[in-house]
């Protein structure tokens, strides 16, 4: 049998190997291979007890009291406010948003013949419900296959969640447009949900790519701590409820459409 | 909408967007800067102590890391991390620090036997010279010791490559841009590096760990 190499196993101990699951066949057949390992590990066990000074909770802010005075007055670029990637992108989102909103109000005038800006409001209302629902229903499978993700074998080392993360930094500015909105429209209840949301996608959007089972772990506790699975379906639902409460009686729309069709 | 309530909206909006902060600071709000501060200085901080092993430098390199990314702040790229972001300009500049310090040490100081033409010093060499008798191994301030020469011992890309990978959990994509090399490079750094380690501390630990089995440490 043909043994790992030290480079092999120091690569797979770090999580950084090629054929990793080859490596886990071998080492489960091979009790020279994992007692190498082993020593390996030891090495770097006693190397994980070196002790790693506290700097303080308040270190962020005595870092900004120590640099502020030293930091030179930056000139204001207001197109760079608007030009930024991520930032179009959302804007582009609210703007389908407006021309949704726009294109339903025309619609439902037409339909109705009235010119009312209380139906174009509800209108308005009825597609931010709709975008904000489907956010919600993204950020919730995107939160549950993360709560479910784990390593596929358990000799596993590290976790790779760069696909949540990348939704997970999507998501993060269409919440923030949408958590804005609702703040603007009075709704206190799901901007709050919405700020929660954001915490969480935020801590997704800034984690490695690869972690540790325990890193995932400790993921998954603060998804959990913040109750924000059960407050997005919670929202969700009532969001469900009010998108079908703003719909205009079916029954009245229905007898016009056959009416025109008669036409 | 009064003006107190539009503050604290903006103050929320800013605690919790990293890209905020960064395009507000870019618009000409420096105080917007101070969010980005004070949510990664912890994690720039680990990583410089790390690397440096040593505290004041650490806070020294997480100031400048900081300072350097204000002014760079233009550079950055919308769709990146600002965390990775602040953390490879860290990194790079704990790097610098280091050479630097080495230098002044080496100015100061006749050059040790071994690293006087430049080449870096090789921790099996010393390991084998300052090998501490069996009684002193089992005091874990002695095998503290021995892991912090083992690791200054590294190169700065060796050392740099294990404290990402192994401590910080990077990726080698990351790692080889702090590096500025590819990821099989990259790679190869983290495996030279955990291999002076174990040449370095096997012996030692393996003691340890024999005297911990026999009950014989105090």
């Amino acid at each position: 049998m043909n043994h790992m190499t030290e480079e092999q196993l120091i690569a797979y101990r770090e999580g950084i190997a090629e054929q990793r699951a080859a490596i886990s066949d071998h080492l489960a057949a091979c009790e020279e291979c994992r007692a190498e390992l082993e020593r390996i590990e030891a090495v770097l066990a006693a190397l994980d007890t070196l002790p790693m000074p506290d700097p303080g909770a308040d270190y962020g802010r005595r870092v900004w009291q120590q640099i502020a005075p030293r930091l030179p007055e930056k000139r204001g670029r207001w197109w760079q406010m608007w030009l930024a990637p991520r930032r179009l992108a959302a804007a582009g989102a609210v703007v389908t948003l407006i021309i949704a909103a726009f294109v339903a109000g025309r619609m439902s005038r037409r339909d109705h013949g009235v010119d009312n800006s209380a139906s174009r409001e509800q209108v308005r209302e009825r597609v931010l419900i709709v975008a904000v629902g489907e956010h919600l229903g993204h950020s919730e499978r995107m939160l549950v296959e993360l709560s479910n993700a784990g390593p596929s074998d358990p000799a596993q080392k590290q976790v790779n969640i760069s696909a949540e993360q990348r939704r997970a930094e999507d998501l993060l500015e269409e919440n923030r447009m949408y958590r804005q909105t609702a703040l603007q429209e009075g709704d206190a209840g799901l901007a709050s949900v919405l700020d929660d949301l954001e915490r969480v996608l935020l801590d997704v959007a800034h984690s490695p790519s690869e972690v540790t089972p325990k890193q995932l772990e400790a993921i998954r506790r603060k998804i959990d701590a913040r109750g924000i699975l059960f407050k997005v379906r919670v929202v969700g639902k009532e969001l469900q409820q009010r998108q079908e409460a703003s719909q205009p009686a079916p029954a009245q729309n229905d007898s016009k459409k056959k009416e025109r069709n008669k036409v | 909408m009064n003006r107190m309530q539009q503050s604290i909206e903006n103050a929320q909006a800013i605690a919790t967007s990293d890209a905020l902060a960064v395009e507000r600071t870019l618009a000409g709000e420096r105080d917007a800067f101070r969010v980005l501060v004070e949510r990664h200085s912890q994690n720039v901080f680990r990583l410089a102590y790390r690397m440096t092993g040593n505290q004041q430098d650490a806070e020294e390199i997480v100031q400048e890391a900081f300072l350097r990314a204000y002014q760079k702040l233009g550079q950055f790229e919308a769709r990146a991390n600002f965390g990775t972001w602040v953390y490879r300009i860290a990194a790079n500049y704990a790097i610098d620090r280091m050479r630097q310090k080495q230098k002044e040490d080496a100015r100061r100081e006749p050059p040790r036997a071994g690293s006087a033409d430049g080449v870096e010093d090789d921790p099996m060499n010393r390991v084998a010279d300052d090998a501490p008798n069996p009684e002193r191994l089992t005091q874990s301030l002695e095998l503290r010791k021995q892991m912090e020469q083992a690791l200054a011992a590294l190169s700065y890309a060796e050392r740099t490559a294990f404290v990402m990978r192994h401590w910080e959990g990077c990726g080698i994509e990351e790692i080889a841009a702090v590096l500025k090399s590819n990821s099989g490079a990259a790679k190869n750094t983290v495996f030279r590096a955990v291999q002076k380690l174990r040449i370095a501390l096997q012996p030692i630990v393996g003691t340890r760990t024999q005297a911990q089995a026999m009950g014989t440490e105090s």
